[in-house]
């Protein structure tokens, strides 16, 4: 599965488009991160734990968006976007989505 | 009277600490920056340039979430009053945006690849514990990263 936020794939072409798919994750913190991110909050700096949990929801999105590609049978999606909100206090969401296409080598 | 002492006291330390955080980030920054920029070549625009050739396209991100501290809150409330540049989150917004790149092109590098096109930077804040307190900020950088010639 080729995954890029580009409207092309250097080297292969686009053979059918598939639809739109798409994945998404709201995802909360513990509260021991939440303790030590308020410590945190009194000189500032980098939140380790929200930043793994951001990477933890912005793989899982991926997950969910390449299962639904998978079942439509394409091997690509392209003009992948993220967008990301904050629903309630500590928690995030992350939606991801993009085309699904089924791509070709391009003839040499 | 005492618990205003405390309260500059609190203020004096926070601004002491936060600041030196912040220079080191910043410093670092830089260095990445410079470092990566002669390996890295990272863009915006949608398409390629027609007379490049290139291979092994694949999805990069860089993720952060950086806190406010507490002067930063403080100086960001009495600047609301007259209104204005906020100049002390505007340094935060920065660092997050910078160092989400930076490791976008950082993953870039590890892929194998030279560029970096189509990036895109989205951010968002995440509330902190009283409301309507930012109580830092979030930076998702991605873009399709590829071996260009």
């Amino acid at each position: 599965m080729i995954v890029v936020n580009t409207e092309f794939v250097p080297g292969r072409q686009i053979v059918e488009v598939k639809g739109l798919v798409q994945g998404s994750t709201v995802r909360a913190k513990h509260v021991g991160r939440d303790i030590a991110a308020s410590f945190k909050n009194i000189f500032g700096g980098e939140l380790r734990g929200y930043t793994e949990l951001l990477v933890d929801a912005r793989q899982e999105a991926l997950r969910r968006m390449l299962e639904q590609a998978q079942e439509l049978g394409a091997n690509g999606v392209l003009n992948v976007r993220f967008a990301t909100s904050s629903i309630t206090a500590g928690a995030a969401e992350l939606y991801v989505y993009g085309t699904a296409v089924v791509l070709r080598e391009e003839p040499a | 009277m005492n618990i205003l002492i405390v309260f500059v006291v609190v203020l004096g330390v926070t601004w002491a600490i936060g600041r030196s955080v912040e220079r080191a980030h910043f410093r670092r920054l830089e260095a990445d920056e410079r470092e990566l920029a002669e390996r890295i070549a990272v863009s915006d625009l949608k398409r390629l340039p027609a007379n490049w050739h290139a291979a092994g396209a694949t999805l990069v991100t860089g993720e952060v979430v950086i806190a406010t501290d507490y002067f930063k809150v403080f100086a960001a409330v009495l600047r609301k009053l007259i209104g204005g540049r906020l100049r002390s989150y505007e340094t935060l917004v920065a660092r997050a945006r910078r160092e989400a790149v930076v490791r976008m092109m950082r993953q870039a590098e590890r892929a194998g690849a030279n560029v970096v096109w189509n990036a895109r930077v989205e951010t968002s804040t995440i509330q902190g514990r009283q409301q309507r307190q930012s109580g830092g900020i979030e930076v998702l950088a991605y873009g399709t990263a590829m071996r260009a010639e």
